[in-house]
Order: C-alpha cells, then structure tokens, then sequence
C-alpha cells in the first residue's frame, strides 16, 4: 500500500530540537485524527529516539538526525529515525531495560519506551556509521467528525 | 522556566510546567537540588499537574530526587501526574518505590 502521505525532515543534534521533533512529527501525524493518548505515545516514542541520537550517536559532537514519517489510509504510521553518529556495538544489550552508558541520570529506557508505545520497532547501526530507528503504529480510525 | 518552588517550613513543593525531556530536565534538576540542598526538606513534592509532555528523561528526574531525598533523610511524593504520563511511569516500574499518588497507580 501506498502512503496517503509522506514527509522528511532533517536537523542538528542539539538538544533543543527534541521538543521541535515530537512537535513535528505530532502535527504531522494529526492528519490521521488520533486521540490524545495515540499522540501522547507517538510524541514520547520519537522524543526517545531523537535524544538516543543526541547522547549517543553524536556523543561527541553534534551531526544531522533524519526523519521520515508516511501515514497511510488504514491508520498505520511508519516513523523512521536516522542519524549517521557512532552506531551501537551491541543492540539487544542497548534495547535491555534500564541498560544506559550515558551515566548521570539517563533511565535506560528509552528503546524500551519505544518498544511499549509504538506496534513494531527495529533498530538497525554500524560502528562508525550510524543507526536507523524504524517505528510503526496503527491507529484506531474514527469517523470524521461532523459526517 | 519549568519548575516553580514553594517552601513552607520542611517542605518544598516543585511545580513542574511544560515539556521534561533531556534537554529541560537539566534545569529542572539544578534548581530543585540547590534548593533541598540548601534547605533540607523532609518531604519533596513533585507537582506534575501543569506537565504537558515527559518522556523517560523524566523517569531519570524522579529517580534522581527519590536518592537525594534519601540522602537527605526525608522523603519524595510524586503528586498530580495526567493519565498520558503515568504510562511512561508505570512501564519505569517507578510506582514499585511507593512515592506515587493512589489514584495514579490506578489510572
């Protein structure tokens, strides 16, 4: 099936861009009419991804993170994150609950998050030259308001 | 600014607003610790009624303030979360340190 529509963004690693992410993305996902839960779990999934890129992958600098997100007609949406920073050595040890490398108070949850939010997630990397953090969610369609 | 401060005798309670993520979870952790450092409150309360978003940068918070408050030897009450953020909060296993609202285990 083909997407009914389809939108690429591309911005720095800083952290203040988290917020303009989810941000984005929402708006664009609000297309589909979802409810304020549906939202609330998109917004946070995408708001993990993006700071997994900022304190991971350009853990020493700052770099580009790419977004793609398509809506389809059946409610189901497709967000994938890409950042091309210093990829993960072990990915099932990354995604274990509570597991973090960053120190201070990083919960270690955020693919866990990601993994309870979203219908599907995959994460692909290689050292040295990035990861892509792929994310799907069907969303209940209801009809339109007002006929 | 994110967070508000109330003192009232050995009490703080910090009235948390907006979006907590990574990038403003910082700030917030910084005014709330050299606030209960320097008073030493019994109880540290965390209002999340006026929070809009958090995602687990949030959950690092609480737990942060949960060891400081041990530390201190007083106590952290987690009040007035909306129901889009007690899910984060119930997948962190957070509601297991009893420092939430009943009515959040619940929701």
């Amino acid at each position: 099936m083909k997407p009914s529509n389809e939108m690429t963004l591309s911005f720095l690693s800083r952290s203040s861009n988290e917020s303009f992410a989810r941000a984005t993305v929402a708006a664009f996902v609000s297309q589909l009419d979802p409810t304020i839960d549906e939202l609330a779990d998109i917004k946070t999934a995408v708001s993990e991804a993006v700071t997994n890129c900022i304190v991971h992958a350009y853990q020493d600098g700052i770099g580009m993170i790419y977004i793609t997100a398509k809506i389809f007609e059946n409610g189901r949406i497709f967000i994938k994150v890409r950042d091309k920073g210093c990829g993960i050595p072990d990915i099932p040890q990354a995604m274990e609950p509570l597991y973090t490398t960053a120190g201070g108070e990083r919960a270690g949850l955020g693919f866990a998050v990601m993994q309870s939010f979203m219908d599907k997630l995959k994460v692909t990397s290689r050292l040295g030259s990035g990861t892509t953090v792929t994310m799907e969610k069907t969303i209940i369609r209801r009809p339109l308001r007002n006929g | 600014m994110g967070v508000e401060l109330l003192t009232e005798g050995l009490e703080i309670t910090a009235l948390l607003s907006g979006d907590i993520d990574h990038h403003t979870a910082k700030d917030i952790r910084e005014t709330i610790d050299a606030r209960a450092e320097e008073c030493k409150p019994q109880l540290l309360k965390l209002d999340f009624r006026q929070v809009d978003f958090m995602d687990s940068s949030g959950i690092g918070l609480i737990m942060g303030r949960y060891k400081l408050m041990q530390t201190l030897g007083g106590a952290l009450r987690v009040v007035n979360v909306p129901g889009y953020i007690a899910r984060v909060i119930r997948l962190s296993g957070l509601d297991k340190l009893g420092v939430l609202e009943k009515d959040v285990k619940r929701a």
